[in-house]
């Protein structure tokens, strides 16, 4: 009764088919909503600085960065605090796609590796989420930019 | 005499084993779980007063060992050997603390399933004139675990349902070649199975196969049916692994776990109240729920037989990144209460 190493045993089949059936399954449909609400008072709390900086003077582009910066500090703080692991708990995507979330991916790793020291931990670990987002965020608008110049809009 | 008589494959009778005493050291979270009265000690925090976690979780260790030494009357002295594992890289939980106890060490892992693996070994190893004392051990911290195979603790990404909680937990035993009245009577070592299953977030679809596996090879070495045992407690397969394993015991094995079938895992969180998902998992989860419940139940007599099987997912974060499949094992240990004639 050889036990197969993914091989052609119907057994092993069965069981697949089995586990995928009966697997507990994330509820979708109550975390797409709380990831909407979310990210949606994220967005909000963000329009919210925005207005406030055009209410000192400044355009709404120009309004933009400083909107940013308080949002990643206010995600870094929260951070600190341990409050933001529970806004993306119950909020998913809704709390790791925004600007905030970003901040939160890190400062996540910066309190966790302080314990290897400045250089090895908390410096070679602090980009191992935010690494992805940046290489591909960058790579990204290097394509898109690239585009824009060939069609003569950029 | 025969000490460790070969009855199948890769199973043992264990005529010289007895279990002298243990002890149990968990986290607050394990504390506050339905088996918290069962254990020695119940930490207020997760270790906040070490300069590591990983260190803390080692004065775990070290506290279950002095514990169950102390509550044997044994001195580190009368230890031939110790025996036991973490889940930490370089076993860095286990090797470390060795540094004070100077005792001669086998370090084990074979992840959840280390404290089984340690238990059977030392069943097999233990006899008169010697090794007749040896101490098994097992540990595993919950926020040492999340950074080694998951990610930062602050980052609050949300766990799929499948998930298990690593427990913060240490167990130790004390397993002596001198009749006491909890005796252990066979082992059976795991080999490893792997069906194929990939996702690191599920790993009771990859060791339940495992835990059948060795359950019915146990059996079948033993001779013996499910209903020679008040319980079978696998270890760490959760609420979802112990349907797959009932199931596949059922349909391709053809044996009925029946009501018989406990999971360590399983049995240490209450799954609504506390947010642990499927249950709790790591190396000492086993060690712990043995060492302070399913002891006891053996220790006061309310079980007679019982049979431990606690399963290990023998995947690290880079073989998961690299696209395997994940190894699983699962190592069997039939314990019983032999009344207090000794």
């Amino acid at each position: 009764m050889g036990v197969g190493i993914r091989g052609q045993d119907p057994r092993i089949q069965r069981y697949h088919a089995y586990a995928n059936r009966i697997r507990p399954r994330p509820a979708v449909i109550r975390n797409a909503w709380w990831a909407f609400v979310v990210g949606g008072m994220i967005s909000l709390l963000g329009q919210g600085i925005t207005w406030g900086f055009q209410q000192v003077g400044l355009t709404e582009n120009a309004a933009a960065t400083p909107t940013s910066i308080v949002l990643v500090g206010l995600g870094a703080l929260f951070t600190g605090l341990g409050w933001y692991d529970r806004i993306v708990k119950h909020g998913g995507m809704g709390g790791t796609l925004p600007i905030t979330g970003f901040a939160n991916a890190m400062v996540a790793p910066a309190m966790e590796f302080r314990a290897e020291g400045l250089i090895m931990g908390v410096g070679a670990k602090l980009f191992t989420l935010a690494g992805p987002v940046l290489v591909y965020g960058m790579a990204t608008a290097f394509v898109m930019g690239a585009i824009r110049y060939a069609l003569g809009i950029g | 005499m025969m000490i460790a008589e070969q009855i199948g494959e890769a199973s043992y009778r264990t005529t010289e084993a007895y279990i002298a005493e243990t002890a149990a050291c968990v986290g607050p979270k394990e504390g506050e779980g339905p088996l918290g009265e069962y254990f020695d000690a119940v930490w207020r925090d997760e270790g906040v007063a070490h300069p590591s976690f990983e260190r803390a979780e080692q004065a775990m260790l070290t506290q279950a060992q002095d514990t169950v030494l102390s509550k044997a009357s044994r001195d580190w002295s009368e230890v031939d050997l110790v025996i036991g594992g973490d889940l930490m890289d370089q076993l860095i939980a286990t090797d470390f603390v060795a540094r004070r106890h100077q005792r001669p060490l086998l370090g084990v892992f074979s992840a959840c399933a280390s404290f089984a693996e340690a238990l059977a070994a030392a069943a097999a190893m233990v006899r008169q004139p010697g090794p007749d004392t040896i101490l098994v051990g097992a540990s595993s911290h919950h926020l040492t675990a999340e950074r080694q195979f998951r990610f930062p603790l602050e980052l609050g990404y949300q766990r799929t349902p499948t998930a298990s909680w690593t427990a913060t937990a240490a167990g130790a035993v004390l397993v002596v070649a001198r009749s006491t009245p909890v005796a252990i009577d066979a082992v059976t070592f795991g080999r490893v199975v792997d069906w194929g299953w990939k996702d690191a977030n599920d790993m009771a679809s990859a060791m339940a196969p495992a835990a059948v596996d060795t359950i019915q090879r146990h059996l079948g070495a033993l001779g013996e049916k499910v209903d020679a045992y008040d319980a079978i407690v696998t270890g760490d397969l959760g609420a979802f692994g112990m349907k797959l394993a009932a199931h596949l015991a059922d349909t391709e094995y053809d044996f009925d776990l029946g009501g018989k079938l406990e999971d360590c895992g399983h049995l240490l969180y209450d799954i609504e109240r506390q947010d642990v998902h499927n249950g709790g998992s790591g190396a000492g989860c086993a060690a712990a729920v043995f060492s302070g419940y399913l002891y006891h139940n053996l220790r006061t007599g309310r079980w007679r037989r019982m049979l431990l099987a606690a399963t290990g997912a023998l995947f690290s974060p880079t073989s998961s990144q690299q696209g395997e499949s994940i190894p699983a094992i699962a190592h069997a240990v039939t314990i019983s209460w032999r009344g207090e004639q000794s």
